[in-house]
């Protein structure tokens, strides 16, 4: 069985997209010879030419904004920003127009348009490097958001977002770059919209996504000896959102801790709860308990493992859950 | 210090001056027929303009952006344009659009709120859906060119703006990406002097043709409001283009003669000593003149053009005041090609409670 890191998954469902879709272009900022900040686009100049595979200018919202032009020009293209604090400059393309295109064209022009951000805090990033912008993009109807938790799901999901007709938010949880996952790289599995359950339980449902996967995992392995049995439910997908398993899930343990990374306030986790209420109320035993970032700006290195849900943090949660 | 009232300050483009006599080579290489057809589109545009006026006076549409005076700077551009070239319109480009063969009524079901962008196609018309942020879609132009370019079409886009716009960020990333990847774009701005209440001086500080030096390719400065001017400088920006060589930056001085739309009020904020002395410099009396005195056209046309006009818009209203609103069902129909299924359920939950 092979391994693979999430960036070798990324690289490996670019290069057969490009191989397999003339149409398809890849191009941002260093996605040429350097193959990237974080080497996701490494060889793809090389092996798919300069024409397919190409640098531009550090222009965020230029950037978007000829995914359009080139949308309507029949192409396919798959965008990099190179960090999640420099992608905001593209928002007025993607809210205003990515977003709407279809919409205000009555169907007559898709945007079938991936844009890979590199996102969330935990390698120790400078200022701007470590925000979670997910909400940004799930409140701006039109768009699909995806976040994958690790290097095969990565490949899968980068390989459906790159063929889905609408235009996908690919966030990358660059924490989870250099992680390695064994197994072999295939599409078959969950789609776009659907979520994972990563470890089945009874006692309490802990939804996450992205880095917070694992966390979960390890919090959920550490309390097996407390008597506690976890459901980690892998979201996958932001937008759209998995609500038959979400809604399983408290039908099944009654209890539900939500995870990530992003400020509390109108985090994923305000949706969730407000999903499960709307869902499955009548089975919940307890309240919802969401362990977040804070409501601050993404903190410097020295204390961002203060700021990130850490997993003693998401067990005291599940405790109190259960305890409820 | 960047001048409006005095664009000869500067290289200006002009062969018809505004009394109508020639100020240059006349010749653009246009036969006689296709000169008559310069004045009969913008008798046209502007007998559409002044209805579209009135039919938002009259409540039948909602909010309009009129383009009196600048009729000369659309026609004469879109004029010069090909069947496979693509317009990105902002949201003044009306004219530009009628000569484009645009279905008007389907245009205007913006204006009426009927549809976000218009009810056309913007794929089978080559003319991108009504673009109301400002210069985010020269940013799209210059996509499609870098996607034509690929494709080895031989093809241009054209991106309209105006001078407000120049001063947006997504004019200089366009500008930019538009120079590094050679694409065959023509970012065609009219400046027309104001931007709402804010005028050119205040906008800017220099010519903004001068601006594509720095971008790495021509930049040129036309009078607006000479449709054989703009055609010519269009015409050879497009083929320059579409010949592999670039793209050129084009700024056509001409003059908003309304308001900057119907809820706007003008007279806050300039004189009508101003728009009279620009009255003067009218773009169609200014071609008339020409072509009677050049013998290309003959009084006569011009009525038939004017009874055409009339005729025209007459049925235009009466389509357009006919479009009621788009079924309930719209209102999800088209904002994803494969929905969340939580949409789904609330499309359904709608057409149930029968609120359509």
């Amino acid at each position: 069985m092979a391994e693979y890191t999430m960036v070798a998954a990324l690289n490996a469902a670019l290069r057969e997209a490009m191989a397999n879709d003339p149409r398809a272009l890849v191009f941002g900022e260093d996605v040429g010879e350097l193959g990237g900040v974080f080497r996701v686009t490494d060889g793809l100049q090389r092996d798919f030419g300069r024409d397919r595979v190409f640098n531009t200018p550090i222009a965020e919202a230029g950037i978007a904004g000829i995914c359009v032009g080139l949308c309507l020009a029949g192409w396919r293209p798959i965008a990099e920003m190179q960090f999640d604090g420099f992608s905001y400059p593209a928002l007025d393309q993607v809210i205003s127009h990515i977003a709407k295109y279809r919409y205000r064209t009555r169907g007559h022009a898709e945007m079938p348009i991936v844009i890979r951000i590199p996102s969330f805090g935990g390698i120790r990033g400078k200022e701007h490097h470590g925000e979670s912008p997910e909400t940004y993009y799930v409140h701006t109807a039109g768009l699909k958001v995806v976040v994958p938790s690790g290097a095969l799901d990565a490949y899968r999901l980068l390989s459906l977002a790159i063929a889905d007709p609408d235009p996908v938010i690919f966030l990358e949880p660059k924490s989870r770059y250099w992680a390695k996952e064994q197994g072999d790289l295939a599409i078959d599995g969950p789609r776009i919209g659907r979520a994972w359950v990563r470890r089945e339980g009874g006692s309490c449902s802990v939804v996450a996504y992205g880095a917070m996967v694992s966390r979960c995992l390890e919090a959920a392995d550490g309390l097996v000896g407390e008597g506690i049995q976890c459901r980690v439910v892998d979201l996958r997908s932001l937008v759209p959102l998995d609500l038959e398993t979400l809604g399983e899930s408290v039908r099944r343990t009654g209890r539900v801790v939500v995870v990530h990374e992003a400020p509390r306030t109108l985090g994923m986790g305000a949706e969730i709860a407000a999903r499960i209420m709307e869902e499955a109320f009548d089975y919940l035993e307890a309240p919802v308990i969401r362990v977040t970032g804070y409501d601050v700006p993404y903190p410097p290195a020295a204390l961002e493992q203060r700021y990130l849900p850490s997993v003693e943090r998401i067990s005291a949660a599940v405790r109190r859950a259960v305890s409820y | 210090m960047s001048t409006h009232e005095n664009p000869q300050d500067h290289a200006l483009v002009q062969l018809i001056a505004p009394d109508g006599t020639p100020a240059g080579d006349t010749d653009v290489g246009l036969k006689p027929d296709e000169l008559r057809d310069l004045l009969r589109m913008m008798i046209l545009a502007r007998r559409l303009d002044r209805e579209c006026m009135a039919l938002q006076r009259q409540g039948e549409l909602t909010v309009y952006p009129p383009f009196e005076g600048q009729e000369a700077a659309q026609v004469g551009s879109a004029y010069a344009l090909e069947p496979e070239d693509f317009v990105f319109p902002s949201f003044r480009e009306l004219a530009a659009g009628v000569v484009r063969g645009v279905d008007v009524v389907k245009y205007l079901q913006y204006h009426r709120g009927i549809w976000h962008g218009g009810a056309y196609e913007p794929l089978a018309n080559r003319f991108a859906p009504i673009c109301v942020p400002v210069a985010t879609q020269i940013v799209h132009a210059v996509g499609w060119a870098m996607g034509a370019k690929l494709d080895g079409l031989r093809a241009c886009s054209l991106a309209y703006f105006g001078d407000g716009s120049a001063s947006e960020g997504d004019f200089h990333e366009a500008a930019n990406l538009a120079g590094v990847f050679r694409a065959p774009a023509v970012l065609f701005c009219q400046n027309n002097a104001w931007a709402i209440s804010v005028r050119l001086e205040e906008q800017t500080a220099g010519p903004i043709f001068k601006r594509a030096e720095g971008y790495g390719f021509p930049g040129v400065r036309v009078d607006g409001n000479d449709v054989l001017a703009v055609y010519a400088v269009t015409k050879a920006a497009a083929d320059r283009a579409r010949a592999g060589d670039g793209p050129t930056l084009i700024e056509a001085m001409t003059y908003r003669m309304g308001p900057h739309s119907t809820a706007d009020d003008a007279t806050r904020y300039r004189s009508s000593d101003e728009v009279n002395a620009w009255r003067k410099r009218d773009p169609i009396d200014r071609y008339l003149t020409y072509l009677l005195a050049a013998g290309v056209a003959e009084e006569a046309f011009v009525a038939d053009c004017e009874d055409e006009a009339k005729e025209w818009v007459a049925d235009i209203r009466t389509a357009i005041t006919s479009v009621g609103p788009p079924p309930a069902d719209e209102l999800f129909a088209f904002a994803y090609a494969d929905p969340p299924e939580a949409l789904e359920r609330d499309r359904r939950s709608v057409e149930e409670s029968g609120d359509g």
